[in-house]
């Protein structure tokens, strides 16, 4: 249901008092941004010194470029690590053999239960304890990153595995096929297609808790382009509203992408539901992903 | 077991877990009515709210919820000179419900929406056909039936909420994972029981709950 089907169509009395209600509330935003840009004016935030940095080349190549580079490297190693992380814990949820799916449905729903932050702190300040030698930010934040990811992206694969219509596999077992092969050759690859669009949309997430690397000192973008950099030119709010605006842009172009893959996935289920006969259109049309 | 036998160690584990459990209710409270509103301005015939919800979402959902702590904290109260209570840690705390809330109301929104959209559009058709109003066609018809759809996730909302309270931590209150490294810290030969203790205590509450809203979604799904 679109948004426009839970109110008539505008006649001209509801079209004059939309236009009333719009510059009312046009006024009231634009009454609230100026109150705003107001305290900023008060506390000097909108001094030149504050915002000359970013017109500096030094602040981005010293500063922000290579934060955001390792930013993007943490959390490319920990996508890969967790798309490799929920196959095997997916396909484990799936096995026939107990030993198998019981201790992969303990871990899985043990670290989507665990904050991130808890699992990153006990990584970086206990496993040296337990292996006598330090271990790196960029491994504490990437392992904290996958464990929780992985886990994520296993109950997705999971559905995806299961939402694929029986008849898939049943042909594959009818022309001899072990359960391996199967679900190897049959349903994981379709799954995998099937949750294209979800796994994009982890990485938003994943993109975003790397910034819990600023916590434990790992030189990512909040930690270098905002504390750093403010720590040298004294411009806090400046460097955060510029880094937000780099993480928001990022993450809409990722989510872009992601609806982009998500109509295409489904144009490509209809597609294959109208071909299929109608009985079967219900199953093949993939559930649609929050 | 010995590092919580001692009395100061199991205060400070209480502590913050009661922290992490007032963070999480005045945050959800506050992320529920905003991120309602929210989803009310943006299926709303006003374009101007429609833009003020779709901007929220869009910036609030792809900002680091670190980012977000970390300003309320170092922009809203250092720069700005915005304080919430004299107290120390309860300013702190209130700067981390304010960031808690104003991120999560942005997924609340977006669920509620979601919700709104699975409402069959035969619904609101009747609606404007019997003569009720917007307002009375979202509150009498189409919410209650959109609530029942937006059970599960905001399910996962509330359960993902619970374990973001942890990052107000960034900001100096002495929540769960604060706590955890300091109790690590000064007790090398029990990293692992700490550690279990911590995130045992999350599992304990939030898979559970986890499982209470699936079963709560199941029982009130609109049967169609």
């Amino acid at each position: 249901m679109s948004s426009s089907v839970l109110y008539d169509h505008p006649g001209p009395r509801a079209r004059v008092r939309n236009a009333v209600l719009s510059v009312i509330f046009g006024v009231g935003v634009v009454v609230l941004l100026w109150w705003i840009y107001r305290r900023f004016d008060e506390a000097g935030q909108w001094e030149a010194r504050l915002w000359k940095p970013f017109a500096e080349a030094k602040t981005w190549t010293e500063f922000i470029l290579p934060a955001l580079w390792q930013t993007l490297i943490a959390a490319a190693t920990g996508m890969a690590l967790s798309l490799a992380f929920g196959i095997v814990f997916a396909v484990g949820r799936l096995s026939d053999r107990w030993w198998l799916r019981v201790p992969a449905g303990v871990v899985v729903e043990f670290f989507r239960a665990v904050p991130l932050l808890l699992m990153i702190f006990f990584i970086l300040y206990g496993v040296p304890f337990l292996i006598q030698g330090p271990v790196p930010a960029f491994w504490a934040v990437v392992v904290g990153l996958t464990l929780y990811n992985g886990s994520v992206l296993a109950e997705a694969f999971r559905a995806g595995i299961r939402s694929i219509p029986a008849g898939q596999s049943e042909a594959a077992y009818a022309v001899g096929m072990r359960k391996s092969q199967v679900m190897q050759l049959i349903l994981v690859p379709q799954a995998a297609r099937a949750m294209l669009p979800v796994i994009v949309s982890q990485l938003v997430v994943l993109l975003k808790d790397t910034a819990l690397g600023y916590i434990v000192a790992y030189p990512e973008l909040l930690q270098r382009g905002v504390n750093d950099l403010s720590a040298n030119y004294g411009n806090v709010v400046a460097a955060a509203i510029v880094v937000a605006a780099i993480y928001i842009a990022i993450n809409s172009l990722i989510t872009l992408l992601a609806n982009w893959l998500d109509r295409r996935s489904q144009r490509r289920a209809f597609r294959v539901a109208r071909r299929s006969a109608a009985p079967a259109a219900e199953q093949t049309v993939v559930e649609p992903q929050g | 077991m010995h590092v919580f036998a001692d009395q100061a160690n199991l205060d400070a584990y209480l502590s913050s877990f009661l922290w992490i459990l007032k963070l999480t209710g005045a945050s959800a409270f506050l992320a529920l009515v905003l991120g309602v509103l929210l989803a009310a301005f943006r299926v709303s015939p006003v374009p101007v709210l429609r833009g003020v919800g779709a901007t929220w979402v869009s910036l609030f959902r792809n900002t680091p919820l670190t980012l977000i702590v970390f300003f309320c904290y170092f922009g809203l109260f250092s720069t700005l000179g915005l304080s919430l209570a004299d107290d120390l840690d309860l300013n702190n705390y209130w700067l981390g419900v304010v960031g808690l809330s104003v991120y999560t109301a942005a997924f609340v929104c977006e669920a509620v929406r979601s919700g709104i959209n699975t409402v069959p559009a035969g619904q609101a058709e009747a609606a404007r056909a019997i003569g009720l109003t917007f307002f009375q066609t979202l509150r009498i018809v189409v919410l209650p039936q959109a609530g029942r759809a937006v059970v599960a996730p905001l399910g996962s909302v509330l359960i993902a909420l619970c374990k973001n309270a942890t990052i107000v931590g960034t900001i100096g209150l002495m929540e769960s994972s604060n706590v955890m490294k300091d109790l690590i810290n000064s007790n090398g030969d029990a990293v692992i029981p700490i550690f279990l203790v911590f995130a045992g205590t999350f599992a304990a509450f939030l898979i559970p709950t986890g499982y209470l809203f699936g079963w709560l979604a199941n029982r009130l799904a609109v049967k169609r």
